[in-house]
């Protein structure tokens, strides 16, 4: 068979995989249970080769799944035994360590085999609403408590899927439906994008995928290290310091840019939390990845080689290398704070490339829904798990201003209220930015956001917080100021705090206030037509106009007249 | 449908007016540049051109049939009206936080289009549904009129309203209509209860925004084009093209303008459903190829595949989420940055990247000797042979094979070690397959296999570019009709009166109540058909059912047909099979023990589709005449072979020519690759077939 191909060929069929894999990701959103997946587009999906190195993968909505994913299949090789491995054969995971840094995301791997040869394997990961245990949040002391774990092993053997495996995975969640049905759309999607791999190999007439591969990787690897080497070659420290759960964690990194490679070495940072909050090498080295890869390669698609050349180490048992058994449900939270300290230090090696700090991690919370328990409850009062996936602002960049209640780092998207109160008995009560809450500058923070949750009638619930920003706002660049911090109370009064689960009696609500990003550039640089649209659109109030941006109390009463006009600004 | 013999199709596109008159059996069709200043002048000019070729009055005109991009080009351009929207408390900024992701992941400086009404413009009142349709917040008029009274300040010519879960329980989006009335009665009201009754509020509050925002412009465009018309003795009525593909009357579009966005790609796909009726073609893959994009629409059963939400005014390189979403009924398409016009670069990893920038008509690709110097599509076309340099566009513009080759050798060329054959092949090839992949994704996303398809193309560029896709999706046919340059107008006169109803009634099948289900599904199809009715009083009306099905707790929903008996007498067995027949079909295994749900009814009505005649086919048993022979780059085989030239004028019918070969016409050429045929069937179609 015709093995030699023209570099035209092969332009096509990279060209192919790429598009193999976003439509294998497409299908595990339009046949996935959990809103986590199929609204807010929380999973992955890849192409790897034989030995267990990724070619190609989806743009989805989570970084931090990247690297993960990228190591995952070789373990699945390792456990599973190359001897083992057989057509039919699915296999699942949630190993922290070995899949994608907690029991809440699901990893399955499909070998795909081609005339009976296997050719590659498809894998793909997706954040499951419950695993069992204390259900998401920090409050367990090990990964025990955390929930199922599921080591790696086979889903289906040559087709039969594992009913044993099935039963106990039913009988320890909280949402069996809907995981089993994840289960099966995660399955789903690695079948399609076999199919086309197998309909690529039949066109082109490949045995096997040597030779794509290597074009794959040989010209990702040599266009990535071009851009390292293209950078000043010297190092520098950077560090952000979060909430943590009861004590402050502080992220210390160097990154070295070394000819061609980028170390970051996390030496100096906080120890493990009690809580879990901690954070598996694997996710933290997504993010961190994630963060050099965006500012100075942004166009190279994600593979074994593109990946390869960002390095991270980080002393065990340090907060960004959590061993087993720490817990780590929440591992996202340290996660998505990676870059504010990577970028900490990277502003000094290439100063006016990256933006200043933002929300960081994702204002996400979950309500454990249930018929009230202080007095009788409706009939039709019932139990409900609801997540909901929200952002604060990001960062203001050097030339723009931070995006307004956006993801960043993290890109998976919000739930509509409208769908979200359909999938339990809960009641979004508002949803809304947050004026004032960007930190002025030259360039300003993206504004946070308002969020009120309560109930319906008759029902009671416990919040599940997972905010941070509590305390440590995020903080400007080049003379920007910071952005606002979180604030979290009951509709009684009663005080909150940004993280653990927390009961909500019957009638009262969640009043929550998510932080904004911060500023860049000193605010007095700003231009005073940009000052006055954020006035009249009400991004800032007028006290914060005069106050931070010295905008005339003339000036002040114009724009809001024009506005109350209905003038356009 | 009542038949007139005397109907005018007018389409307002981008660049031109396209004016198709049908008199008995004949056809007479222009092209004017659109004006954009009044659009209606260059309809009146076109139509004086056709009336004076049919030799007609325009008096005698019995139906004009009308589409155009000018809703769709307000809202890229932002030239609608002064627009407020009136939302729930606590949900001022649903249309600015979008989804709250980044559509684009892999870049820093990436900014969010703004929405289409600033922060200021938008207002908020009390009251609250849930998402059972009740109410937990009672709205009281006098907080409604005192938001108005605000809002009356502002001095806005047109009012949107959409509030929580209105399309469960429009109640209070009623309320707001009416003391707007009553307070702002010269004010176009509209309420996202009625333009779009779908869950998902940012989706639904962009539409009634968007409806809002166009349409005072719309319908005073509407009614000039009336008045025009009228001075010109025409004394017919006049219908517009919806993007579902089907005509509604003008006052319905006025009323919902929306509805007129992608009217003229619309009208493409139902050009192409006509032919393939004529064939008898069941399963169809149109392409549409211009300068810019190339847009691809599956057709089953000769009907083309509607969807309930689109996005318009894409921002960001045609990427998926850059642009705003639209719910309506619509005509399902793909559309990518890959035309004549788009450039070719090498990127970072050596690899050939082309569009979606495009060279547009000034300073075009290199060949046209305008000062081009970057490589497009079109350039490649030409060094590989699939264009004559001295007759295109009819010989109206010489084209410059040397400019070609050094902007292909320059940009492509030199960084890959490639001769400007070879990068042409490159260009050539990525383009194809880009627009390969996009079809093949959207046939997977609906579980159809396209090998078992026909290809429709029309369009500038796609008779170019049809025969070697049709080789990479492993379709065997292809079509290339006559008239393809105005097959959107032509598209219009084909198309049936319709109106799709719709609304979100969630309901599983564990609770599945029949009695509601009928009167869900009678209140629906009396609602659409009272719309059509408006149109056409004599007809009969069709109804078709639709609902959307998924198992409770998925997002996504199927559509499932149901016949007129399964809808009127619903039965629960008849749902469930249903929707694991359609499930399986697309993701292969259907789910088990897990409860079904109903979320979304429609009703589609429609005047019965123009009876089509099936065609005598012809084999091609007799031998086209060449008019010449030139070296055609053959991509499959990756070497130029001599093709044969043959004039799509002088081939008979029955006339067979083999690829090789190229069929020319004055405004395109068809490349029929060495692996297919060109055939001239009776109806001037090219039916290129693979051979053997």
């Amino acid at each position: 068979m015709a093995q030699e191909h023209s570099k035209v060929a092969y332009q096509v069929m990279w060209n192919r995989m790429i598009s193999v894999v976003e439509e294998q990701a497409q299908a595990l959103v339009r046949t996935a249970f959990s809103t986590s997946v199929r609204e807010a587009g929380d999973l992955s999906a890849g192409v790897y080769d034989t030995q267990g190195q990724m070619l190609a993968q989806a743009v989805t909505g989570t970084p931090g799944h990247v690297n993960a994913m990228a190591d995952a299949v070789a373990h699945f090789i390792r456990r599973i035994g190359r001897q083992n491995i057989a057509d039919g054969d699915v296999y699942i995971t949630n190993d922290p360590w070995e899949g994608t840094g907690h029991l809440h995301d699901i990893t399955m791997v499909t070998p795909s085999f081609h005339n009976d040869v296997l050719v590659g394997f498809f894998a793909c990961t997706a954040h499951i609403v419950d695993i069992g245990g204390r259900g998401f949040g920090a409050d367990a002391q090990s990964v025990y408590e955390e929930g199922l774990y599921i080591p790696i092993m086979k889903f289906a053997d040559k087709g039969e899927v594992d009913k044993t495996l099935v039963s106990i995975i039913r009988g320890n969640v909280r949402e069996p439906d809907q995981l089993i049905g994840d289960i099966y759309a995660l399955a789903t999607c690695n079948e399609i994008g076999h199919r086309r791999l197998i309909d690529m190999m039949d066109e082109f007439e490949l045995d096997h995928l040597d030779g794509i591969a290597e074009f794959i990787l040989d010209n990702s690897r040599r266009a990535t290290i071009e851009r390292i080497a293209a950078l000043p070659q010297k190092a520098a420290q950077g560090e952000m310091t979060m909430d943590g759960f009861d004590r402050p964690i502080t992220l210390k990194v160097k990154v070295s840019v070394e000819g061609d490679k980028i170390v970051s070495d996390f030496s100096g940072s906080s120890g493990l939390d009690k809580k879990g909050i901690n954070c598996p090498l694997v996710y933290a080295k997504a993010y961190a990845c994630y963060a050099l890869k965006v500012a100075i390669a942004p166009e190279i698609p994600n593979n074994a080689a593109s990946l390869a050349p960002f390095e991270i180490t980080a002393p065990e048992n340090s907060i960004v290398n959590a061993l087993h058994p720490a817990p780590v449900a929440l591992r996202h939270i340290v996660g998505h704070f990676v870059p504010d300290a990577v970028y900490d230090a990277f502003d000094k090696i290439v100063p006016g490339l990256v933006p200043a700090e933002g929300a960081g991690c994702l204002c996400n919370f979950q309500v454990s829904l249930r018929p009230r328990m202080d007095a009788p409850a409706p009939e039709n009062a019932r139990r409900s798990e609801v997540l909901t996936f929200n952002s604060g602002g990001s960062g203001a960049r050097p030339e723009h201003d931070g995006l307004n209640a956006t993801a960043f780092p993290s890109g998976v998207m919000t739930m509509p209220i409208e769908a979200t109160e359909h999938a339990g008995p809960v009641i979004i009560w508002r949803k809304e930015l947050r004026p004032d809450s960007g930190g002025a500058g030259k360039t300003r923070g993206g504004l946070g956001q308002y969020m009120e949750v309560g109930a319906q009638e008759g029902h009671e619930f416990d919040i599940q917080a997972m905010f941070d920003r509590g305390e440590h706002p995020a903080r400007g660049r080049r003379g920007g100021k910071d952005g606002a911090h979180t604030t979290i109370v009951r509709s009684d009064g009663a005080k909150m705090h940004v993280k653990g689960k927390q009961f909500v009696p019957h009638g009262e609500r969640v009043i929550m206030a998510f932080p904004g990003g911060a500023g860049y550039g000193d605010p007095s640089e700003r231009s005073i037509d940009l000052v006055k649209r954020d006035l009249a659109r009400g991004y800032i109030s007028a006290e914060t106009a005069a106050s931070e941006y010295n905008l005339s109390a003339k000036d002040i009463a114009e724009v809001e007249a024009a506005v109350a006009k209905g003038g356009v600004l | 449908m009542k038949t007139f013999s005397t109907r005018l199709g007018v389409d307002i596109g981008g660049t031109f007016t396209d004016v198709v008159l049908e008199r008995g059996g004949e056809s007479f069709s222009t092209k004017v540049l659109t004006t954009y200043i009044a659009p209606e002048n260059a309809i009146i000019d076109g139509m004086q051109q056709v009336c004076a070729k049919a030799g007609i009055k325009p008096a005698e005109i019995e139906q004009i049939i009308h589409g155009t991009t000018l809703a769709t080009n307000a809202l890229i351009e932002r030239r609608g009206a002064k627009t407020a929207l009136i939302t729930t408390e606590g949900f001022r900024d649903v249309i600015e936080m979008r989804t709250e992701s980044r559509f684009e992941q892999y870049d820093l400086n990436l900014n969010l289009p703004d929405p289409l009404l600033p922060r200021h413009m938008r207002y908020t009142v009390p009251g609250r549904v849930d998402a059972n349709g009740d109410i937990l917040v009672e709205l009281n008029r006098a907080d409604v009129e005192a938001v108005v009274d605000k809002v009356a300040k502002g001095n806005y010519e047109s009012v949107a309203v959409g509030l929580i879960h209105s399309y469960l329980n429009p109640a209070h989006e009623q309320l707001v209509r009416e003391v707007l009335a009553e307070k702002l009665p010269d004010v176009s009201v509209s309420i996202s209860s009625e333009v779009s009754p779908q869950m998902r509020e940012y989706e639904r509050f962009n539409t009634v925004v968007a409806n809002a925002y166009i349409k005072p412009l719309m319908a005073s465009y509407l009614g000039r084009l009336e008045d025009r018309l009228k001075d010109e003795g025409v004394a017919c009525r006049i219908f517009l093209m919806h993007s579902g593909g089907g005509i509604i009357s003008i006052q319905n579009a006025a009323d919902f303008p929306v509805r007129l966005v992608e009217s003229g790609p619309a009208g493409g796909a139902v050009f192409a459903a006509h032919i393939a009726a004529r064939y008898g073609l069941d399963k169809v893959l149109s392409f549409d190829m211009g300068g810019t994009t190339a847009k691809i629409c599956l057709i089953k059963n000769q009907t083309p595949k509607t969807s309930r939400v689109f996005e318009v005014a894409r921002t960001y390189r045609f990427k998926k989420g850059s642009g705003m979403p639209i719910s309506i009924p619509v005509i399902d398409m793909v559309e990518i940055g890959a035309g004549g016009g788009s450039l070719a670069h090498v990127d970072a990893m050596h690899q050939i990247r082309v569009g979606p920038e495009s060279a547009g008509s000034e300073p075009g690709p290199a060949c046209y000797g305008r000062g081009g110097e970057r490589p497009g599509v079109t350039d490649a076309d030409l060094v590989l042979g699939k264009l004559d340099p001295e007759n295109f566009a009819g010989g109206s513009i010489k084209l410059h094979p040397d400019a070609s080759k050094n902007a292909l050798t320059k940009v492509v060329g030199s960084p890959l070690d490639m001769d400007a054959v070879e990068a042409a092949f490159g260009v050539a090839e990525v383009v194809d397959e880009n627009m390969a992949n996009a079809a093949r994704v959207h046939a997977v996303e609906n579980g159809e296999d396209l090998s078992e398809y026909t290809m429709i193309a029309f369009g500038g560029a796609a008779p170019l570019h049809a025969g070697r896709l049709c080789e990479k999706l492993g379709v065997e046919r292809l079509l290339v009709p006559p008239g393809a340059g105005v097959g959107s107008a032509i598209g219009f006169l084909r198309a049936p009166f319709s109106f799709e109803a719709n609304r979100s009634v969630y309901m599983t099948l564990s609770d599945f109540d029949g009695d509601r289900i009928k009167s869900l599904l009678t209140d629906l199809k009396s609602e659409a058909t009272g719309f059509v009715r408006t149109c056409d009083e004599v007809s009969p009306i069709l109804s078709e059912f639709k609902v959307y099905m998924r198992y409770t707790g998925q997002g996504w929903e199927i559509p499932i047909e149901l016949t007129e008996e399964q809808a009127m007498n619903p039965d629960v067995d008849t749902f469930e099979a249903r929707f694991i027949e359609d499930y399986t079909k697309l993701f292969g295994r259907p789910v088990e023990g897990m409860d079904i749900e109903i979320t979304v009814w429609s009703v589609n009505a429609t005047t019965p589709p123009e009876k089509v005649e099936r065609m005598d086919e012809t084999s091609g048993a007799d031998t086209a005449k060449a008019t010449g022979q030139r070296p055609l780059f053959d991509a499959a085989s990756a070497k130029y072979l001599d093709a044969q030239i043959v004039n799509r004028f002088d081939m008979a019918t029955g006339q067979r020519a083999a690829g090789p070969v190229a069929v020319i016409e004055d405004e395109t050429t068809i490349i029929v690759p060495a692996s297919r045929d060109a055939i001239r069937q009776p109806d001037g179609c090219i039916d290129v077939v693979v051979k053997g």
